[in-house]
C-alpha cells in the first residue's frame, strides 16, 4: 500500500518538476536577453493576461470547448459505426472505405470557407463539421484494424461454437478493436482542438478563442493571444485525461492498464 | 455404425481450384475413429493435417467426399455443438476472465449464469486451477492458459475433442506434465479425441492410434495401433514405448522420402 502510494507520487512529481523547471528556465532565460518580452512573453506575463482577461477567455474556451467536444463526439460515433459496416458488410466497405480516403484526401481546413458559406459565416456548424471530419478518419481506419485484426483461431473457435456473425462481433471483434479505438480517440482530442482553432480563423462565432488569438497577435497583445493558446492547450489536455479515465475503466484487462496499476 | 464418432470417405481437399496457387491439401481421405479413442494425425508439415482437423470440424468444407461426425454430418454436427475444439494458440480472451472464459460456449447455448458458474469451478478443478477462476488469462503462463482452453473446449461435454497441436508453444516439461493431464482428462470423460502433433514422443504417448500422413497431395500413409496399456510417466521410459516411437518415426521417413 505504502509503497504503491509511493510510485503514485513519483509518477506524478516527475512531470510537475520537470514543468516547473522548464517554465522557471523560460522565464528567466526571458529576463536575461528579451526583457521587454517582444518575441516571447514570460510565463507569468500569460497567467496575468489569463487573470486579467478571465471573462473574456472563459466564454471564448466555452464557446470553442464546446465545438471540440460535440464536434469530437459525433467523429467517433461516425467513425466506429462506419468501421463496423464496412468490417461487416462488403458491399459497405467497396463504398465507404475510397470514400473516406477520398475525404480524408482533401485538405480539409481549406474548406472552411465552403462550409462557413452553407451554414453562415457566424455559425458554429461549419466548425464542428471540419472537427468531425478530421477527428472520423484516424478513429475509422484504427477501430476498423483492430475489428479485422482478429487471431485467427478465436474466430474459428466462434465458427466451432456456430455462432452467429453479430456474436461473434460482441464476442471478439469488438473487444479486440477496443485498444485501437482509444489509441485514436487520444490523438483525436487534440485534433479536435487543433480543427475547432484553425477552422475558428475563417468564421464562426468570434467569441471563441481562434479569433481572440488571431486579434490579440494582430495588436502585438502577445501576453493575451498566448493566454488564449493556453485556454486551448487546457481543453486539449483535460479531454486527452478523460479519454484515458474511461479506457482504464471500460478495459482494466489491457496489459497497459495493468501494468501501469503495478498488478 | 453408429458407434463411429468420426467418419471421412474419399475426402479431397483443394484450395485455390483452378488458380495458378492450386494447392491439393488432402487426395481421397478415407478415416474411421470409432467412440473414445484417441487418434493422433501426424506427418510433415504441409502434409494437411490441420486441414483434415478443420474438415472434420466443418471449419471448412471439402471439395469432394463427405464427413461425418456421429453419424451426422459434420456441418450439423457443429451446430448441434457435438465437439470442442482446442488451437495451438490458447486463444482466450483478454478481456474475459479465466471462469469467464469456460463460460462463452455455455452462455452461448443459453445455460443460467449459476450453472455457468457452478460448471467453470468443475471444469477449472478438472484441470487443476481452482484457485484463478477470478484472473485474467494474461496473468497466467503459457501451460496454465493453455489448461483452460482445454476446459473451455470440454466445458459442455463434447463427445469429441478436436485439438491442433495444442501443447506446441510449451517447454518439453510443460508439454509432458500437459500429456498426462490430457490422458486422464480423456479417461475421466470417455470423450473421443483427434490430435493433430509433430512430435512423434507425444503422437505414441497419447494415442490408441497414430495416424501417419504424407504431404503433397495429403494422404494417409499408414495407421499405426498403439497398445501401451495406461499409461504415467513410467511409460516414457518403458522399451515397448520406444519400439513404437520408432515403428512412427521410420513410417513417417518413409513419407518423407
Amino acid at each position: 500500500m505504502k509503497a504503491a502510494w509511493r510510485l503514485r507520487v513519483q509518477s506524478w512529481s516527475a512531470p510537475i518538476v520537470a514543468g516547473a523547471l522548464m517554465l522557471a528556465v523560460w522565464e528567466l532565460l526571458l529576463l536575461a536577453t528579451d526583457p521587454e518580452g517582444f518575441v516571447l512573453p514570460p510565463p507569468s506575463d500569460i497567467v496575468g493576461a489569463l487573470f486579467d482577461d478571465f471573462d473574456v477567455v472563459w466564454d471564448a474556451a466555452r464557446n470553442t470547448g464546446f465545438v471540440v467536444v460535440t464536434g469530437l463526439i459525433a467523429g467517433l460515433v461516425v467513425g466506429v459505426i462506419a468501421a463496423l459496416l464496412v468490417t461487416r458488410f462488403r458491399t459497405a466497405n467497396e463504398v465507404i472505405t475510397p470514400l473516406a480516403v477520398a475525404v480524408n484526401a482533401i485538405p480539409i481546413i481549406a474548406l472552411a470557407p465552403i462550409f462557413n458559406a452553407w451554414f453562415g459565416i457566424l455559425s458554429a456548424r461549419s466548425n464542428q463539421l471540419i472537427v468531425v471530419v478530421l477527428v472520423f478518419f484516424p478513429v475509422f481506419i484504427n477501430t476498423a484494424k483492430g475489428l479485422t485484426d482478429v487471431e485467427r483461431s478465436q474466430i474459428e473457435l466462434m465458427d466451432s461454437y456456430a455462432a452467429s456473425q453479430w456474436r461473434t462481433t460482441r464476442e471478439v471483434r469488438i473487444p479486440n478493436a477496443l485498444p485501437y479505438f482509444f489509441t485514436a480517440a487520444r490523438l483525436a482530442t487534440s485534433l479536435a482542438v487543433i480543427a475547432a482553432i484553425v477552422a475558428e480563423y475563417f468564421g464562426g462565432r468570434q467569441d471563441a478563442l481562434g479569433p481572440i488569438i488571431a486579434q490579440e497577435a494582430s495588436l502585438t497583445r502577445y501576453a493575451e493571444a498566448w493566454a488564449a493558446v493556453l485556454a486551448g492547450t487546457l481543453i486539449g489536455t483535460m479531454l486527452y485525461i478523460i479519454v484515458v479515465v474511461i479506457e482504464r475503466l471500460v478495459m482494466p484487462w489491457h496489459a497497459t492498464v495493468r501494468v501501469r496499476q503495478g498488478t | 455404425m453408429s458407434e463411429l464418432a468420426v467418419e471421412v470417405r474419399e475426402a479431397s481437399k483443394i484450395f485455390n481450384r483452378g488458380k495458378a496457387n492450386e494447392v491439393h491439401a488432402l487426395d481421397t481421405i478415407d478415416l474411421s475413429i470409432g467412440a473414445s479413442e484417441f487418434v493422433t494425425l501426424i506427418g510433415p508439415s504441409g502434409c494437411g493435417k490441420s486441414t483434415l482437423l478443420r474438415l472434420i470440424a466443418s471449419l471448412t468444407p471439402p471439395t469432394s467426399g463427405s464427413v461425418a461426425v456421429n453419424g451426422k454430418p459434420a456441418e450439423k454436427a457443429r451446430l448441434d455443438k457435438d465437439y470442442g475444439m482446442a488451437f495451438q494458440r490458447a486463444g482466450l480472451f483478454d478481456w474475459r476472465t479465466v471462469a469467464k472464459n469456460i463460460e462463452l460456449p455455455l452462455e452461448l447455448m443459453g445455460w443460467n449464469r449459476s450453472d455457468r458458474r457452478a460448471r467453470a469451478e468443475e471444469m477449472l478443478a478438472l484441470v487443476k486451477l481452482p484457485e484463478f477462476a477470478d484472473h485474467h488469462p494474461a496473468e497466467l503462463s503459457g501451460g496454465m492458459q493453455q489448461r483452460v482452453a482445454i476446459a473451455r473446449s470440454l466445458s459442455f461435454n463434447p463427445s469429441l475433442l478436436l485439438m491442433d497441436e495444442p501443447f506446441g508453444a510449451l517447454d518439453e516439461m510443460t508439454r509432458e506434465h500437459m500429456q498426462t493431464e490430457l490422458l486422464r482428462i480423456w479417461e475421466d470423460t470417455e470423450t473421443t479425441v483427434v490430435f493433430v502433433t509433430h512430435s512423434i514422443p507425444e503422437a505414441v504417448f497419447l494415442s490408441t492410434s497414430v495416424v501417419v500422413m504424407s504431404a503433397r497431395p495429403g494422404r494417409i500413409a499408414s495407421v499405426i495401433e498403439v497398445d501401451l496399456g495406461r499409461r504415467d510417466d513410467m511409460t516414457r521410459e518403458d522399451p515397448a514405448f520406444f519400439e513404437k516411437v520408432t515403428e512412427v518415426r521410420e513410417a513417417l521417413r518413409a513419407v518423407e522420402a
